[in-house]
């Protein structure tokens, strides 16, 4: 297979998935309900109550909420392949002379620019309750597209749940179950220094913190070059493992 | 050459013999009947045979081309439309079928091209631009079809085709196969459908528990295990036993009333000389008849001498 038919198959399968979006605006205005929901629970119900000194509460979560957001979006991958396979749409696609790593390409990429419109819609939410780039232009694109690539990457642990569990509402239930508390144990919401000890070994080398670590100093100051590489160490970790074992899924999806 | 060549295939699923040692040689250029029941192994044998499973033992050729060392370029060549109708419900009929020449590789304008005479040839010109999801259950089929010929395949696998189609959309159906056929395609067809493998197929092969376990035309296998049948209808309900005791003899076996319809059923061999003593007979006896008729065996006579069981899908009610 010539890169150039491995990369045409990747484009023609990435339109697949973005006509969906385009078709049923409501998929990326439902998977943000859940995300602004939370922005607007911690901003006014528990933002009150935590106080992080040199910090408005508000600036500290939004960088956080934008992890957050990506992460659930793109355990959507793992859903939509499921769908794929349980429709018979994988079948077709083996059948055809194709790319084999194309029909998961082209989903990864798809959910990562979907990612893009999600990422803008929280930044714009973030602005109307007193959210600011406190870092300049340049470090708040930073921002973003770390978290748009980590997005990616957890997209591939997703596309390799998909197809293990091969049903939509089980690949929506085994892409939360570790979410959640990958989430919530991390400096997403709240600094991890408040959290019991035992639970602090394991948050401060959670890729969730370190990435939030990431976008938030990249946002509103502080020191960038260690969380931003240990990050990007994450996401590469996350990549070498997670393609490969979902391309060998997908070869042997039956 | 034959379109497809199959010797001592086996596949396991774990510990699970889906494919028992089977042999199989389909000619180019027909409809080739996969009949059986469910499990009976027909879904592995398409899945094998169009490179998505790799065959635990054994050799599968499609056009000469070994199904697991030649896999990438056989995918060229065959279609295949599966159990569901594989189409994406987002795209309209033309981005779908748009879509499937760009994963073949054609170059942009020919994928629109063979759209246009695709929808054309199914008849879904007019719901072109219409997302798939609007489309009826016959609509949807005739799309899955419709993408599995973008390439214009040699070999064409049809796996229980017609499964939930109401009576129209199938008969519709099977003309479209028929022509393609025509056009000399050869198309594999399984099915669980005995009137569907007899309209349609040149040659049967009966499969059960993996392996193949007769074929040949739909009339070779009918004339080889089913026996002609009389059927008697009688004015009067009470004379049935008496029908059926005067024309005791006159049958390779001894006539039965269908204890639900009524009908008397004479196995006869042979035919007009029969016919007429049996009329004879029931004349003499008084019976008036109030129809009478002669009917070949069916493949479910068939079936049913062969796996002991009745057509598959009464089978599963």
């Amino acid at each position: 297979m010539s890169l150039k038919w491995t990369i045409s198959d990747i484009f023609a399968m990435s339109d697949r998935n973005l006509i969906r979006y385009l078709r049923l605006p409501q998929l990326i205005v439902f998977s943000s309900i859940q995300p602004v929901m939370f922005l607007l629970l911690f901003a006014y119900v528990f933002g009150g109550a935590i106080k992080i000194p040199g910090v408005d509460y508000i600036d500290y979560l939004i960088p956080g909420i934008i992890v957050q957001t990506v992460i659930f979006g793109s355990m959507q991958t793992g859903v939509g392949l499921a769908d794929d396979l349980m429709h018979g749409m994988i079948d077709r696609f083996r059948s055809l002379p194709m790319s084999r790593s194309a029909v998961l390409a082209g989903r990864t990429l798809a959910d990562g620019i979907r990612n893009i419109f999600v990422i803008i819609l929280m930044v714009i939410v973030g602005y109307l309750i007193g959210f600011q780039f406190q870092n300049g232009l340049g470090n708040a694109v930073g921002a973003l597209l770390l978290a748009l690539i980590l997005g990616f990457a957890f997209s591939w642990i997703a596309a390799t749940i998909g197809l293990m569990v091969k049903n939509t509402e089980t690949a929506q239930v085994a892409g939360f179950i570790w979410v959640f508390p990958l989430i919530f144990a991390s400096s997403l919401f709240v600094p991890v220094e408040t959290m019991p000890n035992w639970l602090q070994a394991f948050a401060h080398v959670s890729p969730i913190t370190v990435s939030v670590n990431a976008v938030r100093a990249m946002s509103l100051g502080g020191e960038i070059g260690e969380p931003l590489l240990k990050s990007l160490a994450w996401i590469a970790a996350i990549l070498v493992v997670f393609i490969p074992l979902a391309v060998s899924r997908y070869r042997r999806s039956v | 050459m034959p379109a497809i060549e199959v010797k001592n295939l086996t596949k396991y699923y774990k510990t699970v013999k889906a494919i028992d040692g089977m042999d199989l040689e389909v000619p180019a250029g027909i409809i080739f009947g996969l009949l059986g029941p469910n499990g009976a192994g027909k879904t592995t044998l398409v899945r094998i045979l169009t490179t998505l499973l790799k065959p635990t033992a054994g050799e599968a050729k499609v056009l000469g081309l070994d199904v697991a060392a030649d896999a990438q370029a056989l995918r060229s060549m065959i279609g295949l439309a599966g159990q569901y109708a594989a189409v994406d419900e987002h795209l309209t009929g033309r981005e779908n079928l748009e879509l499937v020449g760009k994963l073949y590789h054609l170059p942009n304008n020919d994928a629109k091209q063979r759209a246009v005479e695709l929808l054309e040839q199914f008849d879904l010109m007019d719901a072109a631009d219409r997302p798939a999801k609007t489309y009826s259950g016959g609509m949807r089929r005739r799309l899955d079809l419709a993408a599995s010929l973008v390439a214009k395949p040699k070999v064409l696998f049809l796996d229980e085709p017609t499964t939930g189609l109401d009576p129209k959309s199938r008969i519709d159906l099977w003309k479209m196969i028929r022509q393609l056929v025509s056009k000399g395609t050869t198309v594999l067809l399984t099915t669980q459908h005995l009137e569907e493998a007899d309209q349609l197929a040149n040659q049967i092969a009966i499969i059960n528990h993996g392996k193949i376990i007769d074929q040949g035309t739909p009339n070779e296998l009918k004339s080889k295990f089913g026996t002609d049948i009389l059927e008697l209808d009688i004015v009067n309900p009470d004379q049935r036993q008496a029908a059926a005791t005067a024309i005791a003899g006159l049958g390779i076996s001894e006539p039965q009333v269908d204890p639900i319809n009524g009908y008397i059923r004479l196995p006869i061999r042979g035919s007009t000389a029969i016919l007429t003593e049996v009329i004879r007979r029931l004349d003499l006896a008084g019976i008036e008849v109030k129809d009478i008729l002669q009917r070949r065996p069916t493949l479910d006579d068939v079936f049913l001498k062969l796996t002991g069981k009745h057509e598959p899908e009464v089978d599963n009610l």
